[in-house]
């Protein structure tokens, strides 16, 4: 009975949904106070009946409930318990199931945190994320339900888990990045709602603020464990792959990074309220794009999306109403007003909006490479599948632009800056840039220009966020009383922008110095690579609960001393899938990576060795940022005063 | 008007590409040539079944050869495996890529319905099959002497595909 009980709480939360989605709208068209206070029980309603279609499914995965199809199809009596339970988002039906509950959890959010936003306001958010909402519920109870029973004959046992999806990242790495993905409706409701009362004021961007940054922070932590992931279990020693799937996760946040930038403009200044509201669209819109292209398969196999168009024709006719629909209102209703203020070129806004402009053109640059293939065969150029080369020669030299603007736009004052405050600062960040550029490299070897432009932009980086520190914390108390009365806006930018370069200092330096072999190794065969002897000892056979190992032994030794012994895996899982386990010593500063290939002839197995130094950097940076985002999020400034005079004059008059 | 009109265009815009992905929808994607045409092989680093090594393209410089994407999960390529037996015959140099399989299952096939291929390389996770842009089983390249990619063919491969596409291409370049 647990899954009917899912299925009708699915039902109710629908419909709950719906009525979130229209009383407040229409209590906000004609002013009735009764049907606009509704949207924050509603918006309750709602998170308590998907809780529960959600716990039905956990629970029917946890009870090895194989009548209920999806569970049959992705779990296994033999699975851990803790597998079986991240099973439950394991695929296309349950993450979709996720995905609602993820919205009704940032909606419920919104409507406690926003207790002291206008009334008004606050029903149109929360019934704009109601509409969201009751297009995933029809589109999960019409083309994917979870609950649908394999009746009258069950399995005994289930399939098994997509043994690719059987590890810890995998676990934490879906609902982090859904928690992104869905947050970004958050200021897209904002952003509609501004729409719909066509008041575009300062009001609504500080509002806005912190939901961006909070789901910003989300989608950076879940894209980084996504590549930390991809890079331990694919057994490529590889970090990002452009994939169409992980492109899918990048340009939302790309878009949502320009986002949290333009606020910042649009809340000091009053400037680019339009360019701000059409990226709250965009961003959403691109988190849906993503969030299809990775269950439905648009793009990774075209094939999918044949094999069941009524899902394919749904997720687009549902992408056609909400972006369709916001752009639409977009055009009939933003304010073409002239600006109401200037600024110089040497302004922080001018860095800003060059900030935005190059991530909407990396955005623009990925969305085309991941579509391209798509396009040109519609379009009749042939089929053309496009890679890596493409990707890297437009993203690389872009992001460093990007890093070459970050660190200058900090230094910037609003409206315009005295170059004679720009000089020294300026002066320093270049010679720090080209010493680092120039003898950092030396640290791993031979130079090489990707690690030297790399390093040479992180450092640039660093000294200017340095220097900015240091002048803002001077005056009165000296430094360390300074520093303390910085506000945690200043240090979430600070420490997001130290994490970017972070990010960059790791990518240049694992891509110019990582080293690879592919070998045969019998027993006893060594390998010296980087200083580091790598010796074969063999490969045994070890069972696992659901799925039988070889399981290979390398010791390593440094200089003639023994320093770890390293057991790479080779899975076969129940369902006949064979997975590598490579097996990694992680450090600061370089990874040690050995993953077994294939048997060869007696005791022989084809081995990849890996040496890849700062490698981590790059993930590190990825939590940095996060967390500069956090800090960001949690600014005191952000925290809705409760705004008795505004929300009474509204409610009175609106 | 006019800057109202302007405020359309992302309206526009998306609109366009909701068009493409519509259109996208009921496509086949069959004929894919591969963005590596006219450019060299990704270096193979894959062990070889059956041969106990790790195989490296240099070994073929200075012939054409066909490189063949297959495996034992792939219908298709049963059905073309017979008219690869008959290209052996020829004197056609076949290596096989068994993509995303079980060598064991591949070692089976290949005792049970003969072995057309000079070697036969594995890539069990597709890592191979990602750099090559394999879009699925079967696919066929065609590799020159210098080791530069000169056509691709996704599908099976029979009498009719070699006569007219890719025998013209072998014989073109099979010399260095």
């Amino acid at each position: 009975m647990i899954p009917e009980y899912g299925h009708f709480a699915l039902i109710l939360a629908a419909c709950v949904s719906l009525a979130l989605g229209v009383v407040p709208l229409l209590g906000a068209a004609r002013r009735r106070p009764l049907w606009i206070a509704a949207a924050r029980p509603l918006a309750g309603g709602q998170l308590a009946f998907a809780g529960v279609a959600f716990a039905c499914l956990a629970a029917a995965f946890l009870g090895d409930d194989f009548s209920v199809a999806y569970v049959a199809a992705n779990s296994n009596r033999l699975l851990p318990w803790f597998y079986k339970l991240s099973a439950v988002w394991g695929a296309h039906e349950g993450s979709l199931l996720r995905w609602v509950l993820v919205l009704s959890g940032w909606t419920a959010a919104v409507a406690v945190a926003g207790r002291g936003l206008p009334a008004l306001l606050l029903a149109r958010v929360l019934a704009v994320m109601g509409l969201v909402a009751f297009g995933f519920h029809l589109f999960l109870l019409l083309t994917s339900n979870p609950f649908a029973r394999l009746l009258p004959l069950p399995p005994d046992d289930g399939g098994d888990l997509n043994p690719l999806l059987q590890d810890f990242g995998l676990i934490v790495h879906p609902p982090l990045l859904y928690m992104g993905y869905v947050g970004l409706a958050v200021p897209f409701a904002f952003a509609i709602a501004a729409l719909l009362a066509g008041r575009l004021d300062a009001a609504w961007v500080r509002w806005m603020r912190p939901w961006t940054n909070a789901a910003w922070a989300f989608l950076t932590l879940g894209i980084a464990l996504g590549s930390w992931w991809a890079y331990y279990e694919l057994g490529w020693g590889g970090w990002w792959f452009w994939d169409p799937v992980e492109n899918a996760s990048l340009m939302p946040w790309l878009l949502a990074t320009a986002l949290a930038h333009s606020l910042a403009v649009t809340e000091k200044r009053g400037l680019l309220r339009g360019w701000t509201l059409l990226l709250a669209i965009f961003a959403f819109a691109l988190s849906l794009l993503g969030t299809f292209l990775v269950r439905s398969g648009v793009l990774t196999s075209v094939h999918a999306f044949a094999a069941d168009p009524t899902r394919g024709v749904f997720v687009l006719g549902f992408l056609g109403v909400v972006i369709g629909g916001s752009l639409l209102l977009y055009g009939l209703r933003v304010p073409t007003l002239p600006a109401p203020a200037g600024f110089g070129w040497r302004s922080r806004e001018a860095a800003l909006l060059a900030n935005n402009a190059l991530l909407v053109v990396i955005t623009g640059v990925v969305l085309l490479g991941t579509l391209y293939p798509l396009i040109a065969d519609v379009l009749g150029w042939g089929k053309i599948s496009v890679g890596p080369p493409y990707f890297d020669s437009f993203f690389v030299p872009l992001t460093l632009g990007l890093a070459l603007l970050l660190g200058l736009g900090a230094l910037l004052q609003w409206k315009d800056t005295a170059l004679l405050r720009l000089r020294g600062a300026l002066g320093l960040g270049a010679v720090v840039a080209l010493l680092a550029g120039i003898l950092l490299p030396r640290l791993w070897g031979e130079w090489r220009w990707g690690a030297g432009l790399a390093l040479a932009a992180a450092c640039w980086i660093l000294a200017l966020s340095g220097w900015d520190l240091w002048r803002k914390s001077a005056g009165a108390g000296g430094f360390w009383q300074g520093v303390r009365r910085l506000r945690a806006g200043y240090w979430g930018m600070t420490v997001a922008h130290l994490g970017v370069a972070l990010a960059i200092a790791g990518a240049g330096v694992t891509g110019s110095y990582s080293l690879e072999r592919d070998l045969r190794m019998a027993p006893g065969d060594r390998l010296d690579l980087a200083g580091w002897e790598f010796r074969f000892e063999g490969v045994r056979e070890v069972a696992g609960p659901n799925y039988r190992s070889q399981k290979g032994v390398v010791t390593v030794t440094r200089a003639g001393q023994p320093a770890m012994r390293l057991q790479p895996e080779k899975r076969r899982y129940l369902g006949g899938q064979v997975m590598t386990e490579a097996a990694i010593d992680a450090g600061l500063w370089r990874d040690l990576y050995v993953a077994l290939g294939e048997p060869l002839d007696g005791e022989a197995w084809s081995v990849r060795v890996h040496v890849k130094p700062g490698v981590r950097w790059i993930w590190l940076g990825g939590a940095w940022i996060a967390l500069g985002a956090a800090l960001a999020a949690a600014d005191r400034r952000y925290r809705t005063r409760a705004t008795v005079a505004a929300s009474a004059a509204i409610s009175a008059g609106g | 008007m006019g800057a109202r009109l302007k405020l359309f265009v992302p309206l526009i815009l998306f609109l366009v590409l909701a068009g493409l992905l519509y259109l996208g929808l009921g496509r086949d994607p069959k004929e894919l040539p591969s963005a590596l045409i006219d450019r060299p092989l990704p270096p193979l680093r894959l062990a070889a079944l059956d041969q106990g090594r790790v195989m490296d393209a240099a070994e073929l410089r200075g012939q054409a050869w066909l490189l063949n994407v297959w495996g034992t999960w792939c219908v298709a390529c049963r059905d073309e495996h017979p008219y690869l037996l008959e290209l052996a015959r020829q004197g056609v140099t076949l290596v096989g890529l068994d993509y995303k399989d079980d060598p064991g299952r591949a070692r089976d096939w290949l005792q049970r319905l003969g072995n057309p291929y000079r070697s036969v390389l594995i890539d069990a996770d597709g890592r191979f099959g990602l750099e090559l842009g394999v879009y699925g089983a079967p696919e066929t390249y065609l590799i020159d002497a210098e080791g530069i990619v000169r056509y691709r063919h996704v599908g099976v491969l029979d009498a009719a595909v070699w006569r007219e596409r890719i025998e013209p291409l072998y014989r073109r370049w099979a010399q260095p």
